[in-house]
């Protein structure tokens, strides 16, 4: 699993990909954090979180796009698939792969941090709830990410559909509630990342927000091993 | 060392690979022979378990591939037709994230690599990146990474295809180097490379083995009986049962329709001359008023050894 994860983030760092997804994410969140602190004069970061969310669901795809396609379409999956490793290893090595180059992406918020922490004291137990968040709502959209681009061999299908992903789940309480029908809209409003994203940015760390976003990352890290397995 | 019991593969309502049995024992050197689409990937993509069987097994060494897949696979080294190469990398780089996916437990994993790059010849290109070497390199790299972890089993899918005469000169002998310590299994359509490095030719056609035989016994069955090919127009019928007629003639197979009224036959001829039986054949078709359109000896290819084995075959093996 390791070497597959070294393997991985070699080849981000080694193409643009990397290089570019660090690029928009910095540019973006320094954007935000202008506006909504130092503009604003205030230490209060939960807008600059919020607004991740968007820029997340932009990044991500970029992120995961080649993960399982591009072993697919170069066939070095049959490396992969004729070496002594489980195909959890595999898929783990490469969803952990993603997870760190958005990790490294985040990072960029410590210096804001710091930033405000020359102003002012912030409130630490909001940021660590706000960091929770953004890590729970990547791990998801990620493993969502992964399985989508083991179905295809296109990389820009791969992209496309995780991003359509995204952009739903960004709609869904808006589709909900536009949705006359009560229970149907309390139903889309259990799927809703949006809202449990906004406890996270408030502060609010509830179980149950921690343990749906796992659960979902669980969940499709099982269905990219499956399809693997039942592709062989 | 290696069993494969009755394996299947099925695609959808197409069976690609129908109850393959065979066994390779240690130190062999099995040459797999087929024409393009007859199963031979398949079979071997089952075998090093990129590939699941419908049904079936695969044995190496006592470990099970679907059982136990992954003590099986550290027994096997595969070169797929493909080269599987991550091209943005280093040589290097590439053979040592080989190794640590083969889970190779070495104190000095570099000094591993280069007596493998020696072997190889790509010491040189170590630090190149895979994606800038010619196509021969490339298979070098790939042969290099299943050499990795010493797997006593080689898989090679048409290691020679896209090499230049001499890479596959090389290739060929240091396949034959390889046979001594490993046992290989050669994946081939090239039936004089088979012949030259394989102790053991195992045919496949249409997903079923129709030969299982040693290299001797196929170069014995060619050398015996000479082969000659013919196009002649006129009837299928008549013409067949005039060749057969001819003296010397001993088999008389009709390879198909080249035109209208116009048909290909493969001859076998037993103890006359080669030149006497093509007299006899002239003089047969022209007393007839067949025009011969063409005559030539065929070479011992793939085709022709097809012909002749499958025809000597069991019904129930050589026949789906």
């Amino acid at each position: 699993m390791f070497a597959i994860i070294k393997r991985e983030l070699l080849s981000y760092f080694s193409s643009a990909v990397g290089y570019v997804v660090l690029f928009i994410f910095f540019l973006f969140s320094g954007f935000y954090f202008y506006a909504t602190c130092l503009m604003a004069n205030s230490a209060d970061m939960s807008y600059v979180f919020s607004n991740l969310f968007t820029v997340l669901i932009f990044l991500v795809p970029i992120v995961t796009m080649r993960l399982m396609s591009e072993e697919k379409k170069q066939k070095t999956d049959q490396l992969l698939f004729t070496s002594p490793v489980s195909l959890t290893s595999i898929v783990l090595g490469k969803y952990l792969s993603a997870m760190l180059v958005v990790s490294i992406c985040c990072s960029v918020v410590l210096v804001y941090i710091t930033i405000v922490s020359f102003f002012t004291v912030p409130n630490f137990g909001n940021l660590l709830g706000n960091i929770f968040g953004v890590f729970l709502f990547t791990g998801a959209f990620i493993a969502v990410g992964l399985f989508l681009s083991s179905i295809t061999e296109n990389q820009i299908i791969a992209a496309i559909s995780t991003f359509t992903v995204g952009v739903f789940v960004l709609l869904l309480d808006t589709i909900a509630k536009s949705i006359p029908l009560a229970s149907l809209s309390k139903a889309l409003l259990a799927f809703s990342f949006m809202q449990r994203y906004s406890d996270f940015t408030s502060g609010i760390l509830s179980l149950e927000n921690v343990l749906f976003f796992v659960s979902f990352i669980f969940v499709f890290l099982f269905l990219t091993v499956r399809l693997l397995a039942k592709r062989k | 060392m290696i069993e494969v019991k009755k394996i299947s593969k099925t695609y959808g309502s197409k069976k690609a690979v129908t109850e393959v049995s065979f066994s390779v024992k240690q130190g062999e050197i099995l040459g797999f022979l087929g024409v393009n689409g007859a199963g031979k990937s398949t079979t071997l993509n089952m075998i090093t378990g990129y590939v699941c069987p419908s049904s079936g097994d695969v044995v190496v060494d006592g470990d099970s591939v679907i059982e136990d897949p992954l003590k099986a696979k550290k027994k096997i080294g595969y070169l797929p037709e493909l080269p599987s190469l991550y091209l943005d990398m280093t040589v290097l780089s590439y053979l040592k994230f080989c190794c640590d996916i083969k889970k190779v437990k070495l104190k000095n994993k570099l000094d591993y690599i280069n007596d493998v790059c020696k072997k190889l010849d790509i010491l040189d290109v170590q630090k190149r990146i895979i994606k800038n070497l010619s196509k021969g390199y490339k298979q070098r790299v790939g042969l290099a990474a299943a050499l990795l972890g010493e797997p006593r089993v080689i898989v090679l899918d048409e290691p020679s295809v896209g090499l230049d005469p001499r890479q596959v000169v090389e290739m060929r002998a240091l396949i034959k180097e390889l046979g001594k310590k490993h046992t290989v299994i050669l994946s081939s359509h090239i039936l004089s490379e088979v012949q030259e490095i394989c102790s053991r030719i195992l045919i496949i056609n249409n997903g079923v083995i129709v030969a299982d035989e040693s290299t001797e016994n196929v170069v014995q069955k060619l050398s015996s009986k000479g082969q000659i090919s013919l196009k002649v127009e006129g009837p299928n019928e008549k013409v067949s049962n005039l060749l057969e007629s001819v003296e010397g003639i001993c088999e008389v197979t009709t390879k198909g329709n080249a035109g209208e009224n116009i048909f290909e036959y493969n001859l076998s001829f037993g103890n006359l001359p080669e030149l006497q039986v093509r007299k006899n054949i002239f003089f047969a078709l022209s007393k007839n008023r067949f025009p011969l359109l063409e005559i030539c000896a065929s070479d011992s290819s793939l085709e022709s050894l097809f012909l002749m084995l499958t025809s000597n075959a069991p019904k129930g093996r050589a026949q789906r």
